[in-house]
């Protein structure tokens, strides 16, 4: 009963397909193209400053760098476009690499499974993350700060005040070693073969219907609800997304630097950042997965070229600040007009 | 004072004009004679306002013709209008508020001297236009936005004037007017009545038209029902010519009485907190009527049958077989379709494209990774034989006009090929000619099967669409009446007035 439903006679089909108005295509909210033309000019700053940054093996350092970054602000996609917030990554990140240390304490047989039990964990931490937040109707801030706390709090008292045991060489190598020998680009970093494979995942993941059904929950829950989506199951499914992209980011960050309680320290900020530079709006429905990647990209390049010209790193989270409000200013106004 | 002289000064004959296939003016014949005021009444949606475009060059008849002083015209645009002696007061004023009374009547034509605009000369033949009409307390070099708004009418028929109208069409001129003002309305328009000028005066007010109207034409569904002279017509006579209507002229046709099919969808003392035990049965082929006064239980029916208040008691059987519905989704899975009367709070995502919404229902309830292509196809051709007119189906629905969300939603909804359709308030702020559309997609949806359940509020929509209208009242079922029951029988069950007639137990 359904294609031959055509209308009175005569008409023409009325649907032509193209380039529609609105955000995804154009300079509106939800586009990538400021961030695009923002990374652009600032890697080119950068360029200026450091002439051999372009070189493969210097321009794949700093993608390793940026990786843990990118893959964070990927999983934050998935939770803002939805309409909510994750900040218990930082601690989460910090979590993994205090447990992976204590766990594998030097032991490179302990390293697999280890690694599987902290894929897990953030899976888990990130379901309850979202559990909470549907189940339960807390807001999604008050639910990953509380468990930003939680995870604070677990953390130093299972350790006593310290962190304890170190990593095997066997998991420090994805954050720090490659595969050799790759021509023109020397070693290729594990951390950018993971980013890879995460941002493959992330953009099949976004044109899945699944996909589409986040944007639609983010956009309009009740539509979304109305229609047949299961919106708690959709939004708890993102949530786990930001936590297996924490842990992801966890075990990277864990082979750059050493076991502290400082790893994962404002990295929830940073993430929300980039995906809020990435052009994706805050309270969900707009914007890529793609735009927040590049929107971490830029940050790290940012922060790179502030280094560069010997701004403190302690102006750093000011500027992160300025950015939050600017994006969000920004895409306020843009939506407004 | 109705100096009926032999040639009209403008005469309209056979008018008809369509939108997307939908007839909005259908053979209207209408003369305006000097001196006269001529009275346009009818609903909402009768046509007046097509009429009057036409006749002021903004729309282009299909048929008919038209006559000024017995001299046949044709009315490419607005201009055309002007230039032929034609004028058009709107509710909306065209002015410039920072202008003066003077730059805002000769906008665009300033009377020049030596390549600069003659103030003078603009100012001295303003006034004298003001005087002509008994007006001359406004001043020429006022500011516009400094006047009342019933000057700022004054100017407006004053810019006609200038332009040497002999027609004047007023639509709705005391809508923005205040009680005191209208008086000295009705004053002007006796005064341009006196000097010749022939009066199209647009209203509902049925005081106003007795008040100044010498000839009255009733338009109804885009159609002249009749034309009489003021002195012959009581109110009751006009509300009559008004709201009778033929609906088969506007409506599609009804289902054969007698052929609906099986039961679709049937209810036995199924209650919830707001709605007490309702029984009753759908069936396929048939489009049943939900009426009843806001709050009466109407939507919350459908919405329980939909599973978002679900029914907490009772039984529901879906092609006779028992179904709990707890959630939307598993209405949806379970065949039904609801199209909600929050269009924007609860039908679409607005932010996502035109695919994107129609798309909705088949990934939320049926996700796919990957190889969606004949699913899209599918969906693209619905959207084209529901008539969905958008810039293309990446366009961002919140651009689309509220009709053509509407058939977005439909065509979402036919996707998923449902057995029960529930619509609430399907035509809401929705324009005439997509609303139309909508009736006859409703009926076809019925006639290849499906039951429909339509709640409604627009009693001309209800008693128009229905096979059978149910009458709800404090979340029960006050009454079931048949096809073409009278808006008086539905309006006495929805209020009370009335004992139900075949109440159910």
């Amino acid at each position: 009963m359904s294609t031959e439903l055509a209308a009175p006679a005569g008409s023409a089909p009325a649907v032509t397909s193209g380039l529609g108005g609105g955000g995804r295509s154009g300079w509106g909210a939800g586009s990538i193209r400021p961030v695009l033309i923002i990374l652009v000019l600032l890697l080119i700053a950068v360029g200026i400053r450091q002439p051999d940054f372009y070189n493969p093996p210097v321009l794949l350092a700093f993608l390793k760098r940026a990786a843990p970054l990118i893959i964070l602000a990927a999983g934050q996609y998935f939770v803002i476009v939805a309409g909510d917030f994750d900040l218990s990554v930082g601690s989460l990140v910090t979590a993994e690499v205090v447990i992976a240390a204590r766990l594998i304490d030097g032991d490179p047989a302990a390293t697999w499974p280890v690694i599987a039990l902290l894929l897990g964990f953030g899976l888990l931490i990130g379901l309850v993350n979202g559990l909470v937040t549907t189940l339960l109707q807390v807001p999604s801030f008050i639910t990953t700060l509380g468990m930003y706390l939680v995870l604070v709090g677990a953390v130093y008292t299972w350790t006593g005040g310290s962190p304890r045991g170190a990593l095997s060489e066997e998991f420090r190598q994805f954050g720090r070693r490659g595969i050799d020998g790759v021509p023109v680009l020397g070693q290729l970093p594990y951390a950018v073969l993971v980013l890879a494979g995460v941002a493959v995942l992330a953009v099949l993941a976004m044109r899945s219907d699944f996909g589409k059904v986040l944007l639609a929950v983010g956009d309009n829950p009740r539509a979304a609800r109305v229609t047949g989506a299961r919106t708690a199951r959709v939004r708890t499914i993102a949530f786990g997304a930001s936590g297996l992209a924490a842990a992801v980011a966890a075990i990277l960050l864990g082979g750059f630097g050493g076991v502290s309680f400082q790893v994962g320290q404002g990295l929830e900020f940073t993430a929300i950042t980039a995906v809020v530079l990435g052009g994706v709006v805050l309270g969900g429905g707009r914007g890529s997965v793609a735009g927040a990647m590049l929107g971490a990209l830029t940050l790290q390049t940012l922060l790179t070229l502030l280094n560069l010209l010997g701004v403190s790193g302690a102006l750093s989270s000011a500027v992160q600040g300025l950015i939050i409000l600017a994006a969000v200013a920004v895409g306020t106004l843009r939506r407004r007009t | 004072m109705q100096p009926d002289s032999d040639q009209p000064l403008l005469r309209m004959r056979g008018v008809g004009k369509s939108f997307f296939g939908v007839r909005v003016l259908d053979d209207v014949d209408l003369d305006l004679h000097p001196g006269q005021v001529h009275a346009l009444v009818g609903e909402n949606g009768a046509g007046k306002s097509t009429l009057m475009k036409i006749a002021s060059g903004v729309y282009q008849p299909d048929s008919g013709s038209l006559e000024l002083s017995g001299r046949p015209v044709t009315l490419p645009d607005p201009r055309a209008a002007q230039t032929a002696g034609i004028g058009i007061i709107h509710q909306e004023f065209n002015l410039l508020p920072e202008r003066t009374v003077a730059e805002n009547v000769f906008l665009g034509r300033e009377p020049m001297r030596r390549g600069l605009v003659d103030r003078r000369a603009m100012q001295a033949r303003t006034a004298e236009l003001l005087a002509g009409i008994g007006e001359a307390a406004i001043a020429p070099q006022t500011r516009v936005g400094r006047l009342s708004v019933a000057q700022q009418q004054v100017v407006e028929i004053v810019k006609a004037l200038a332009l040497d109208a002999r027609v004047l069409i007023m639509d709705e001129p005391t809508a923005s007017l205040a009680e005191h003002e209208v008086e000295l309305l009705y004053a002007l328009v006796r005064r341009l009545q006196q000097r010749g000028i022939g009066i199209l005066y647009v209203s509902h007010r049925l005081t106003e038209v007795f008040d100044l109207s010498g000839r009255i034409t009733v338009l109804k569904d885009g159609r002249r029902v009749t034309t009489l002279d003021t002195a012959e017509a009581t109110a009751d006579t006009l509300v009559r010519h008004m709201v009778g209507r033929e609906l088969s002229h506007y409506f599609p046709e009804r289902a054969v009485p007698g052929s609906a099919g099986a039961s679709r969808l049937q209810l036995s003392a199924a209650g919830n907190g707001r709605l007490r035990p309702v029984d009753l049965e759908l069936r396929s082929g048939e489009v049943l009527g939900v009426g009843g006064l806001q709050g009466s239980g109407r939507s919350a029916l459908a919405r329980a049958v939909f599973g978002i208040d679900g029914f907490r008691t009772g039984q529901l059987l879906l092609d006779g077989v028992p179904v709990r519905v707890r959630s939307p989704r598993q209405a949806v899975r379970a065949g039904i379709a609801y199209v909600t009367e929050d269009r924007k709070g609860e039908g679409l995502v607005l932010s996502q494209s035109v695919l994107d919404n129609a798309l909705l229902a088949q990934r939320a309830v049926n996700p796919r990774w990957f190889a969606r292509n004949a699913r899209t196809t599918t969906v693209r051709e619905l959207l084209d034989a529901v008539e969905v007119h958008a810039a293309g189906t990446d366009q961002e629905i919140r651009y689309l006009s509220g009709g053509n969300q509407q058939k977005v939603i439909l065509a979402r909804w036919l996707a998923m090929k449902p057995r029960v359709l529930l619509f609430d308030e399907p035509t809401r702020g929705i324009d005439v000619g997509a609303k139309a559309a909508i009736h006859d997609l409703i009926r076809k949806l019925a006639a290849d099967g499906a039951a429909v359940l339509m709640i409604s509020s627009e009693l001309p929509e209800l008693i128009g669409m229905s096979d059978r209208i149910v009458v709800m009242r404090d979340g029960a079922i006050a009454g079931e009446l048949p096809a073409g029951s009278s808006e008086e029988a539905v309006m006495s069950l929805a209020t009370g007035a009335a004992t139900s007639t075949e109440a159910p137990e």
